[in-house]
């Protein structure tokens, strides 16, 4: 049966015409429970009707159940559900809620006020038009009320609406609500919110939620609601320069290649020249095409498909922008980043970044400072905890369109993943590029690794130690040196012992430092090779997420791992230098197996068991495997 | 018309979650119920993909007691699209002999449904999948992620989801995990209805009002769709014209009385409607934390 015949229903269609213009507004509540924000939505939802039977029933019974109201409606067990969430351990959430009044539809992001505040916060925010600061007018301006605002101005909310609450408490006093709107608007000019609407409201008692109520005579403005209903949902970022960040190729068929994604900033119609970025192909634009006939023009906010004239090379996380106004391309940036993983954020370590459609590999260089979100003030750091908040210097290894966050969140914010678990671990939004990545740019030269390694009859390659500390590494790695310098190889063994002695001497045994630590020598080993060596590393290197950097900064196949596996307590009885000793009896600190942990390899291209092979069978494994890698021959050529 | 209409942004939304899926995930399929939400989710597919065909099947978990006029619709949608349609019956539970009326609706939907939708999943080794579920369907649903990440024991760990921000999806996993997709998790009810009016959305039969054999049990409706149905002394089939708010086994399923013969009826009727939507369903009345429950199982 189809769709869509009316049979006599003119007001229910002329209601659903009615409906489809109407526009959505997103907006996110802050407070906590004390401030009645529960409340304050459950009264949003009841009042506009978008409650059942069914459901008021179980209000009801609720209520008289475990409600605080004696009996009367508890609006905030609508929308609690916290205990019960708590009994889960369900720690981090964002819940959404809807309705509709006459002019709008809404959806409410409702941040429960816990611990993992900050996290979900900027989460609820991130796709809010507005918020609505909740303020116990009782207690005025608090800390909470300045992190709030902080995180709100942080995510590029314009508009703030500050509900002052529980006026019924303060005997709906005038000059209680006065003053806490002074207040309240001197410490928001500091943080650059402009668009600022103070209402007095009792979401208990319903005054100024809906309707104004009797207790404030005095209030002249609008009702939390009706300010709703008319505040401008930004319809400006239709004017900004055109963005299309591509998420995906439409290619039916040899005739038909279209680029899909959601117009993230501005106007597009055919003809406009463009140009993809970072390539800087350009083009013009053929149709914009949709299931339902070519459109005239695609707006921000739209999903569409566009064809260009010319078959330029265009993929996925590409960014077409319009040619006269390109979006900037950069590799290097200054970022404000929110942490939000139990485990802390380490300078060096490489993290997937997610920003628009495009993910490339990432890590920070520096944290500027980190903020105190209670008190704004800016404290150094040298690495990030769950809900910290920083300044920080990232780098990229490959380059990204972009536009600073402040100018659009789609092209200017972007997620961090950790590259083991999976994990969203970070939010970050783009300041502004580092002049550096334009001026310093990898010279190209005319004599290469590959014509250096050829000129020494070898191939250039990494061989990388990895094992716990008396494991035997550096013992192994000193007998295949031996063993390739014997072939006539040109080598090097860079030992984690000896290199701390010099260009780690500033680093310690910290986790920040270690990643540090791995960082330079993966570096270092990097330059060896391009030089034309075959390098030996021999490092404890603890960390799955470096070593896998390590092996990111080879081409496939110049990366070899080689897990020297000992037992722990095999290991600890060897103790060639007796450290173990010391680190047993607390001299030493964050000794790998002992204080600090020994991530194994998950895919060594070998395994040396020492349980069962000695050292000098153990290098001859080593050397198996180059062979069988074409790194040295299968012939032994220099056989006297 | 530089302002979206809410449709149109809910729209644009949908169709950015679909395409993101198909970039970012290996094998993905469409879980399609027939329902008026499969409806709609698979309607925004052919929009994302224009003029590509989408580039998934469809799945249907069926109880082999879904209503006989949902099958007939499943099989005439999936011919006229030209889409691919896996249909996976649970054979243990067949050889179980599972069945609604003698194991109950929590039984019947756990073999049926819940392990059913396992075993198809990992037999095709799909690594997503998309659903039609709506976070204004239920106080649990209200914090579901669009992308939610399942073990490979399709187990949904709350400590796991991931925070999603601004429209940046994280569809990477590990090995053997997988993740469910809601591409209309921002939709309400009267939104699909809306939309399915105002793109003349094809839906099952039974949502419109018609003369219908049924008895009333529980307090609920139930329709006689076919001799399975067992009678007890004394119940006598009426006919009687009513509706479907939702569709699934027909056993568990409760009609409303209702004159709605068109789509502008059963929106009036909704309009007014007193009950919310899922009241229909007699799965969720089984335990309070019902749906949490079946979440955590696995279930959509």
């Amino acid at each position: 049966m189809r769709a869509g015949q009316s049979g006599g229903h003119g007001d229910v269609i002329a209601y659903l015409e009615a409906q489809g213009r109407k526009d959505l507004l997103r907006f996110i509540t802050c407070g906590s429970v004390d401030d009645g924000k529960s409340t304050l939505i459950g009264r949003l939802l009841y009042e506009s009707r978008m409650l059942f039977e069914d459901q008021l029933a179980a209000l009801e019974s609720d209520s008289k159940k475990v409600g605080t109201q004696g009996g009367e409606l508890d609006f905030a067990l609508l929308v609690d559900g916290l205990a019960a969430e708590r009994e889960q351990g369900i720690t981090i959430d964002v819940a959404y809620r809807f309705f509709a009044t006459e002019k709008r539809k809404y959806i409410v992001a409702d941040t429960p006020g816990h611990e993992q505040y900050t996290r979900n916060m900027v989460t609820g925010a991130s796709t809010a038009d507005l918020a609505v600061i909740l303020i116990d007018a009782r207690k005025g301006v608090l800390t909470q009320t300045r992190r709030h605002s902080y995180l709100v101005s942080l995510l590029g909310i314009r508009r703030a609406v500050v509900a002052i609450n529980k006026m019924d408490l303060v005997g709906y006093s005038e000059q209680v609500f006065r003053d806490i709107e002074a207040a309240y608007r001197v410490f928001a000019a500091q943080l650059g919110l402009q668009d600022i609407v103070c209402i007095p409201v009792s979401a208990l008692r319903g005054d100024n939620i809906v309707e104004a109520g009797s207790g404030m005579p005095w209030y002249r403005g609008p009702t939390l609601m009706q300010h709703l209903e008319i505040v401008p949902v930004d319809a400006t970022l239709a004017d900004q320069p055109f963005r299309l960040p591509v998420q995906w190729v439409n290619r039916p068929n040899q005739e038909f290649r279209g680029f899909a994604g959601r117009v993230a900033a501005g106007t597009l119609r055919p003809g406009d020249a463009v140009v993809a970025l970072p390539s800087g192909n350009s083009s013009r634009v053929a149709r914009i095409v949709t299931a339902g006939g070519d459109l005239p023009a695609a707006v921000a906010g739209q999903s569409v498909t566009v064809t260009l004239e010319d078959e330029i090379d265009i993929s996925r996380g590409d960014l077409i922008a319009r040619a006269e106004t390109p979006a900037g391309v950069a590799d290097q940036f200054e970022s404000t980043i929110v942490w939000m993983a139990e485990e802390p954020m380490l300078q060096g370590r490489p993290y997937l970044l997610k920003c628009g459609t495009r993910t490339v590999t990432a890590s920070v260089t520096s944290i500027s400072h980190k903020v105190d979100v209670n008190t704004l003030q800016q404290l150094p750091a040298k690495q990030l905890e769950l809900n910290e908040i920083a300044l920080c210097q990232i780098s990229l290894d490959q380059p990204l369109a972009f536009d600073p966050y402040s100018d659009n969140r789609d092209t200017g914010g972007y997620i961090l993943i950790d590259r083991i678990n999976n994990n969203t671990v970070a939010a970050g939004l783009l300041q502004r590029p580092l002049r550096r990545s334009s001026n310093v740019q990898w010279q190209s030269l005319d004599i290469n690794k590959e014509s250096r390694a050829t000129q020494k009859g070898q191939k250039a390659c990494v061989v990388w130690f990895t094992g716990l500390s008396g494991a035997g590494k550096s013992t192994i790695a000193n007998l295949v040196e031996r063993k390739l310098f014997g072939m006539g190889r040109h080598t090097y063994l860079l030992d984690g012992d000896n290199v701390r002695h010099g260009l780690n001497r500033d680093l310690d045994f910290s986790d920040a430092d270690r990643v540090e630590n791995i960082r330079r020598v993966a570096e270092v080993a990097k330059l060896m090779a391009d030089a034309g060596l075959i390098v030996l590393v021999s490092f404890i290197s603890p960390f799955r997420n470096e070593r896998r950097m390590a092996r990111g900064l080879l081409p496939d196949g110049e990366f070899i791992e080689i897990h020297v596996d000992a037992p722990l307590a095999l290991a600890e009885q060897r103790d060639p230098k007796g450290l173990y000793r010391k680190a047993r009896a607390g001299e030493i600190r964050n000794f790998t197996g002992i204080d600090s942990p020994y991530e194994p390899p998950e895919k060594p291209e070998l395994r040396v068991d020492t349980t069962a092979v000695n050292a000098e069978a153990a290098a001859e494994l080593v050397i198996a495997q180059l062979r069988n890698q074409g790194i040295i021959d299968r012939e032994w050529v220099f056989l006297p | 018309m530089s302002r979206l209409s809410h449709l149109e942004r809910l729209e644009a939304e949908s169709i950015h979650i679909m395409r993101e899926v198909v970039a970012e995930c290996e094998h993905p399929v469409m879980l399609y119920s027939i329902g008026k939400d499969s409806s709609v989710m698979l309607h925004l597919a052919l929009k994302a993909f224009h003029p590509a065909r989408p580039p998934f099947p469809l799945l249907h978990i069926d109880t082999t007691w879904k209503f006989r006029e949902m099958i007939a619709f499943r099989d005439e949608t999936a011919r006229r699209l030209g889409m691919d349609l896996i249909v996976h019956v649970n054979p243990d539970g067949v050889a179980m002999g599972i069945n609604p009326f003698v194991h109950g609706s929590a039984v019947h939907t756990d073999v049926m449904k819940t392990q059913g939708l396992k075993q198809a999943l990992d037999r095709y080794n799909f690594d997503a999948a998309f659903g039609g579920a709506r976070r204004d369907e239920e106080k649990s649903r209200a914090k579901e992620r669009v992308f939610s990440i399942r073990s490979a024991q399709h187990r949904w760990d709350p400590k796991r989801q991931r925070p999603e921000l601004w429209q940046l999806y994280n569809a990477r996993k590990n090995k053997g995990e997988s993740i469910r997709v809601f591409p209309l998790s921002n939709w309400t009810e009267l939104d699909i209805w809306q939309y399915i009016y105002q793109e003349k959305i094809p839906i099952v039969p039974l949502y419109f009002a018609r003369p219908r054999p049924v008895v009333e049990r529980d307090g609920a409706l139930i329709m006689v769709d076919d001799e399975r149905m067992p009678l007890e002394p004394g119940e006598k089939p009426q006919l009687r014209k009513v509706r479907f708010r939702t569709l699934g086994c027909y056993p568990l399923t409760g009609a409303i009385d209702s004159d709605a013969e068109t789509l502008p009826g059963i929106i009036e009727e909704m309009l007014v409607a007193t009950t919310s939507e899922r009241q229909g369903r007699v799965i969720d009345r089984d335990s309070g934390a019902s749906m949490e429950k079946k979440k955590q199982e696995g279930y959509f």
